[in-house]
């Protein structure tokens, strides 16, 4: 069975202090699958996605990658397989410079030498970052930042990329790049966001999350158009398809 | 807090010139340290009422800023921040130490100025060499090089996420205050109370991010030990850098220089 393939069976998760985060969560994304997690804040993404790669396992349900149950025993393939970007690039980036950093995850897998040196250029020229290898990270802008934070974990080789909030925090044009960036990737890909133009653009599926349970799994394009779900939901159509305020629809 | 984002700028600049290309940035990071190392010990070595032997050792860091090509005024500037410190150990030496050494016509020049003066200079010199090793070096690099000259792995480890996460920490830390600032008017606040209160808060927000790097840590395979990298050798160039600087600072040690150079001088007088 692909690596590419995710399945999140009855999930449930209880925090130590009685707060049921998520509630009989099941999602299945397939290879190559663009999927967008919204919702309202305390929704559940966050726990959601720290059960795909075992940061937080389930109080009961499964999340399984591939042939893999998300476990103690598999976390070490279960991270090189799910590769997560995470919501602050500064969390993320705690090497000296840009180019330790990115090779951090593969000496990790016990990458040397020109393979190592291979894969972290490759990684980079993928974020188009090469330029910015001897850097130290506190340097970068925030649209750099970011790009390098995805670059660390391609450099792992994931079959899925899960991102929290992608485009927090960056300009216009450092978004537009980073859309165009993620677009190219062949990678089965999760994206949390706020930003539901940037889903739009990115994902073909959206599955929408209210108090920890889902409230809807579909395309994209559909659920947008659902002005009263994305009301219950505490969510508002993407700007994009508002119409002008000015001309109307 | 405007003072700590000048700082913080100031920082960078140190870690920005660090990414030069001159002879001595290419050099290993272990000659360069063990070379400080070697001028800050016999700097420090000299009895306290000595300051022409001192002299000679502007030599070391005068070289290293003139052939790394670094900014003079700006190592200045920042050797005159640590001085207030020197100053204050050393003020109260004139006042306990009134035996007289010197005299040159009505001036009267006691044990006390002298070990004021030698202090002073003393701290000018190895500060001085501090900032200019890591201007030439850059911080991380630094705390490799002593981890492979024997600093156990996890001081290094800790040093090098210190000085990551400092930014990172006096951004925060500049924003809350900034903050509180605006609710203030002009008038105290809460006092202390309140900063009490955003310290606190900064840590708890700390811990919070420290767990999160955790995370992110785990994600990239780590499992407790940081991978090694491929160690370079040392070259010739580091080697005879090191050799010479180690020799001329224990020759400086060892001979008064500007005793001998002033001597010379008054012998050919007549």
């Amino acid at each position: 069975m692909s690596h590419h393939i995710l399945e999140i069976d009855r999930l449930r998760h209880v925090y130590p202090d009685g707060t049921e985060a998520l509630r009989e969560v099941s999602i299945r994304i397939v290879h190559g699958e663009s999927v967008a997690v919204i919702g309202a804040n305390g929704a559940g993404k966050s726990t959601l996605l720290a059960h795909l790669n075992g940061h937080l396992l389930p109080t009961s349900g499964t999340v399984r990658v591939g042939h893999l149950p998300v476990g103690r025993d598999t976390l070490a393939e279960i991270r090189r397989t799910v590769g997560m970007v995470f919501h602050d690039p500064d969390d993320q980036l705690f090497m000296p410079t840009v180019y330790e950093d990115v090779a951090f995850g593969p000496m990790n897998l016990g990458l040397s030498g020109e393979d190592l040196e291979r894969c972290v250029k490759d990684a980079l020229r993928q974020v188009d970052a090469l330029h910015l290898a001897g850097k130290p990270p506190y340097h970068l802008s925030a649209g750099e930042k970011r790009r390098v934070a995805i670059a660390t974990v391609l450099s792992m080789s994931p079959d899925i990329l899960v991102m929290d909030e992608p485009g927090n925090g960056l300009d216009p044009y450092a978004r537009r790049q980073l859309i165009n960036l993620l677009k190219d990737f062949k990678h089965s890909k999760i994206v949390t966001s706020h930003d539901l133009d940037l889903v739009l653009d990115l994902c073909e599926r959206t599955v929408v999350l209210s108090g920890g349970e889902v409230r809807a799994d579909g395309p994209t394009r559909e659920i947008f158009q659902d002005e009263a779900l994305l009301k219950e939901c505490r969510l508002e159509k993407p700007l994009s398809m508002q119409g002008c305020p000015i001309c109307g629809p | 807090m405007a003072s700590i984002s000048a700082a913080l700028l100031d920082l960078k600049r140190l870690d920005q010139l660090a990414s030069g290309t001159t002879f001595l940035h290419r050099l290993d990071a272990r000659a360069k340290v063990l070379a400080t190392l070697v001028f800050i010990v016999c700097v420090v070595s000299f009895d306290r009422y000595q300051i022409s032997p001192l002299i000679p050792f502007l030599i070391f860091p005068a070289f290293l800023i003139a052939v790394g090509e670094l900014p003079t005024r700006y190592l200045l500037g920042k050797v005159a921040l640590v001085a207030p410190f020197a100053i204050a150990v050393g003020i109260c030496n004139p006042y306990f130490d009134r035996q007289l050494l010197l005299q040159l016509g009505a001036l009267r020049v006691t044990g006390g100025w002298l070990s004021f003066a030698s202090i002073v200079l003393r701290t000018g010199l190895t500060v001085g060499a501090v900032f200019t090793l890591t201007a030439l070096t850059g911080f991380p690099a630094i705390c490799r090089a002593l981890q492979r000259l024997g600093m156990p792995r996890p001081f290094a480890l800790q040093l090098m996420f210190l000085y990551r996460y400092l930014f990172v920490l006096a951004e925060e830390g500049g924003r809350a205050a900034k903050a509180r600032e605006l609710r203030c008017f002009g008038r105290k606040g809460s006092g202390l109370k309140s900063y009490a209160s955003l310290l606190g808060h900064l840590l708890l927000r700390t811990w919070q991010r420290a767990e999160r790097m955790h995370m992110s840590m785990l994600a990239r395979g780590f499992s407790g030990t940081f991978p090694e990298q491929v160690k370079a050798r040392l070259r010739f160039a580091d080697v005879a850098f090191l050799s010479i600087w180690v020799f001329l600072c224990i020759a400086l040690r060892l001979s008064n220089v500007t005793h001998s150079v002033g001597a010379l001088f008054t012998g050919l007088l007549p």
